[in-house]
C-alpha cells in the first residue's frame, strides 16, 4: 500500500476531496457575503438560512411536484432569491440610516424564524435525497475514486465563482456596482438607480447561497440546522481572507477546505477548530484579512 | 463607528442619579419579597441571566461593541465552577472565584485577538472565537461531552453554611448579582466608563485626546467576560449542572436578546429584559421549536421598531412627562 507520510495515498486523497466539496461551499457562500457586505454594509447573517432553503427547495420540488435536480438548479435560486429581494424591500432597506450592526441582529432573528419553521414542520433529523441519475457512479483514477457527483459540484462552483468574479469585475454592472460600493451618492447622481441596484445585489446574493443549497442537497442531509453551524465557519473563512476582493473570497474558501482536510487525515481532533485557529493567527499577522484592505 | 445606543437613552440614565437609586432599592425590594410568591429556583436563574446580560451590556451599551460569542465566557465559567466543586471538593465561594479567574484570562486572550478590528468584524470574530471553546468543552475531557457535569454539589459556603437549601442559595445568588450590578454601576460612572462612551460616540476623537482606546477597549472586554463568567459559574452552582448549551452559540444570541429587549445601555435594561425572556421560555418551553420562532420575532420586532428597549422607551416617556 503507497503511503505519504505515514498516510495511506487512499484517506490522503479522499480527505483532499472533502476539503474541496467543503471549500466550494465556503467558497460560494463566502462570496455572496462578500458581495452583499460590499454594497449594503450588513452581515448576512440569514445566509445559513437562505442555503439551508435552497436544500429543501429542492428536496420539496422532488417530492411534491417530482421535478428533478436538473430543473431545481434553476428554480430554487430564482424564488429563493426572489425572497430575499421582499426581505430587502420590506425590512432591510429601512435599517440602511442606521449602525450596521442592527442589520446583523435583524438577519439573526430572521435566521432564528426560518430555521425554526422549518425545525417544527420536519423535525431535527436530516432527509435524503438522491443523487441526479445523470451523475451517480465514479472514474477511477490511478489514485483514488472519484464519485461524478463531487467532481460536478468543485466543477460548477468553481464555473459559478469565476462567473460572478467576471461579471463583477469585468463587465459595465460590475463597474456600476464597484463604484457604487465606494460612493453611492456619487453614482446616483449619474443617474444609476441604486436603490434598486442594492435590492438585486442582496437578491443575488441569496440566490447564490441557494444554489449553494441545491448543490450540497445530494451530498449531505437536508436538515433545519445544516446552514446554522456552516454559517460560523464561513464568518471566520470571511474574516482570514478580508472582505475588499471577490477573487480573495474565492481562493480563501477553497484553501481553507482543502488545510480542512488534511488536518483530518494528519490531526483529526483539530478538525473542527483548525479554521479559527488560522482566523486567530491571520488576526495577529495581519488584521484586515489576506487580500483585504484597511479602511 | 457610529453610536449603536440612540442619544436619549443614555441621557436620560446620566440625568438623574436619584431615580437610578430609587430604582435600585425598588429592585432589591423585589428580590427580598419575590420568593415568598414566586419559585426561588426560577428567580435565581434571572438573577444569574440578568447578571449576564448586564455584563454582555457593558460592552456594547458603553462600549459599542457588540459580542457574539459571550456564550464561551458563561459555558466556561460554568464548566470551571462545576469540575472544581464536584473533582476538588472546592467551597462554593472558591468554584465561583475559580471560574471568574479562569473566564478572566479566557476574556484576556479572546479580546486581544478580537479588538484588532471593528463593528461587524468584531461580532464575526468573536462569535467564531466562541465557537472553538465550544468545540473545545465538546471534546475535552474535563468537560463530559455531550453529558455535561451533572450531579454538582452546592456545598457549604466558607465550609459553614449549607447551600443545598434552596432558601440559603438564593441569598447567595442574590448577593452575587446586587455584586455584580453595583460594580458594573460603579463602572459605567467612573472615569473609565466616563472614556468608554466616548470612545463609543466617536472613536478618532477619542484616540486624538491622547485616549489609547483599544486598551480602554481590551479592559471593558475583560470586565465583560469576567463579570459573564461568574454569572455562569454561579448558575451551574444553582442548576448542580455545567453542559454544553451555556457554549453554543444560541445562548451568545439570547444574551443579545435580552438586553436588546430591556434596553442597550440602560442599567437596568438588561435585568428587566432577561426576566421578560426567561419567564417567557418557561411559558413556551412545551411548544419546542416554536420559541426559536418567537425568539428570532422579537429580535426582528426589536430591531425595526423598538430599538430602544422596555427601560430605555419608559425613560424616554418618564423624560416627556416632565
Amino acid at each position: 500500500m503507497d503511503t505519504i507520510f505515514g498516510v495511506p495515498t487512499q484517506a490522503l486523497f479522499g480527505q483532499l476531496l472533502i476539503g474541496l466539496i467543503n471549500g466550494s461551499f465556503y467558497a460560494l457562500l463566502s462570496l455572496g457575503l462578500a458581495v452583499i457586505f460590499g454594497l449594503l454594509n450588513i452581515i448576512n447573517f440569514t445566509h445559513g438560512a437562505q442555503y439551508m432553503l435552497g436544500a429543501f427547495g429542492a428536496y420539496l420540488l422532488l417530492t411534491k411536484l417530482g421535478l428533478n435536480y436538473w430543473w431545481s438548479l434553476l428554480i430554487v435560486p430564482i424564488v429563493v432569491g426572489f425572497t430575499g429581494v421582499v426581505i430587502e424591500r420590506l425590512l432591510l432597506s429601512r435599517l440602511y440610516n442606521l449602525d450596521h450592526l442592527y442589520g446583523l441582529l435583524l438577519t439573526f432573528g430572521l435566521a432564528l424564524i426560518i430555521q425554526g419553521l422549518f425545525r417544527n414542520e420536519y423535525g431535527s433529523s436530516g432527509q435524503p435525497y438522491p443523487i441526479p441519475a445523470q451523475l451517480t457512479g465514479g472514474q477511477k483514477l490511478p489514485f483514488m475514486f472519484l464519485p461524478n457527483y463531487r467532481a460536478w459540484v468543485i466543477g460548477a462552483s468553481l464555473v459559478v465563482c469565476l462567473g460572478t468574479w467576471y461579471l463583477i469585475e469585468r463587465t459595465k454592472l460590475g463597474g456600476y456596482l464597484r463604484a457604487a460600493t465606494e460612493n453611492p451618492a456619487l453614482v446616483q447622481a449619474f443617474g444609476v438607480n441604486v436603490p434598486r441596484m442594492i435590492t438585486l445585489t442582496y437578491g443575488f446574493g441569496v440566490a447564490l447561497a441557494a444554489l449553494a443549497g441545491v448543490m450540497a442537497a445530494p451530498i449531505y442531509q437536508v436538515s433545519p440546522q445544516m446552514g446554522a453551524d456552516l454559517i460560523i465557519v464561513v464568518f471566520a473563512v470571511v474574516v482570514i481572507g478580508g472582505m475588499g476582493s471577490i477573487l480573495g473570497a474565492i481562493v480563501t474558501g477553497f484553501g481553507l477546505g482543502l488545510i480542512e482536510g488534511l488536518t483530518k487525515v494528519f490531526y483529526p481532533e483539530a478538525s473542527n477548530t483548525v479554521i479559527f485557529i488560522i482566523m486567530a493567527i491571520v488576526l495577529l499577522i495581519r488584521p484586515a484579512g489576506l487580500f483585504g484592505r484597511e479602511k | 463607528m457610529a453610536a449603536v445606543i440612540p442619544a436619549t437613552g443614555m441621557s436620560a440614565i446620566a440625568a438623574d442619579a436619584r431615580s437610578l437609586r430609587i430604582a435600585f432599592l425598588a429592585m432589591v425590594a423585589v428580590i427580598a419579597v419575590a420568593p415568598m410568591a414566586i419559585y426561588p429556583v426560577f428567580l435565581m436563574k434571572v438573577m444569574c441571566f440578568a447578571l449576564f446580560a448586564c455584563a454582555f451590556n457593558l460592552l456594547i451599551g458603553f462600549g459599542g461593541l457588540l459580542s457574539f460569542g459571550h456564550a464561551m465566557f458563561f459555558g466556561m465559567g460554568g464548566y470551571v465552577a462545576a469540575y472544581s466543586a464536584k473533582e476538588w471538593g472546592a467551597t462554593p465561594e472558591l468554584a465561583v472565584l475559580l471560574a471568574t479567574a479562569c473566564t478572566a484570562l479566557l476574556a484576556w486572550v479572546a479580546g486581544m485577538l478580537a479588538i484588532r478590528r471593528q463593528g461587524i468584524y468584531f461580532a464575526m470574530i468573536t462569535l467564531a472565537l466562541a465557537q472553538m471553546v465550544y468545540f473545545f468543552c465538546l471534546q475535552a475531557p474535563f468537560t463530559g461531552g455531550e453529558d455535561g457535569i451533572q450531579g454538582v454539589p452546592r456545598g457549604k459556603l466558607l465550609g459553614l453554611v449549607d447551600l443545598a437549601d434552596n432558601r440559603v442559595m438564593y441569598v447567595f445568588v442574590a448577593a452575587v448579582f446586587l455584586g455584580g450590578f453595583l460594580l458594573i454601576w460603579r463602572i459605567v460612572h467612573s472615569p473609565f466608563g466616563q472614556v468608554l462612551k466616548a470612545i463609543r460616540e466617536n472613536e478618532p476623537r477619542a484616540i486624538s485626546l491622547g485616549y489609547d482606546t483599544d486598551r480602554y477597549k481590551l479592559v471593558a472586554f475583560i470586565l465583560s467576560g469576567t463579570l459573564s463568567g461568574l454569572a455562569g459559574g454561579t448558575k451551574s452552582l444553582v442548576f448542580q449542572l455545567a453542559s454544553l448549551t451555556d457554549v453554543h452559540w444560541s445562548m451568545s444570541g439570547e444574551v443579545v436578546l435580552m438586553t436588546l429587549v430591556g434596553g442597550l445601555g440602560t442599567l437596568f435594561g438588561p435585568v428587566v429584559g432577561a426576566a421578560v425572556i426567561v419567564t417567557m421560555q418557561n411559558y413556551l418551553a412545551q411548544l419546542g421549536a416554536w420559541v426559536t420562532v418567537v425568539q428570532g420575532a422579537i429580535f426582528v420586532v426589536c430591531v425595526l421598531a423598538f430599538r430602544r428597549g422596555i427601560v430605555g422607551e419608559l425613560g424616554a416617556l418618564l423624560k416627556k412627562l416632565r
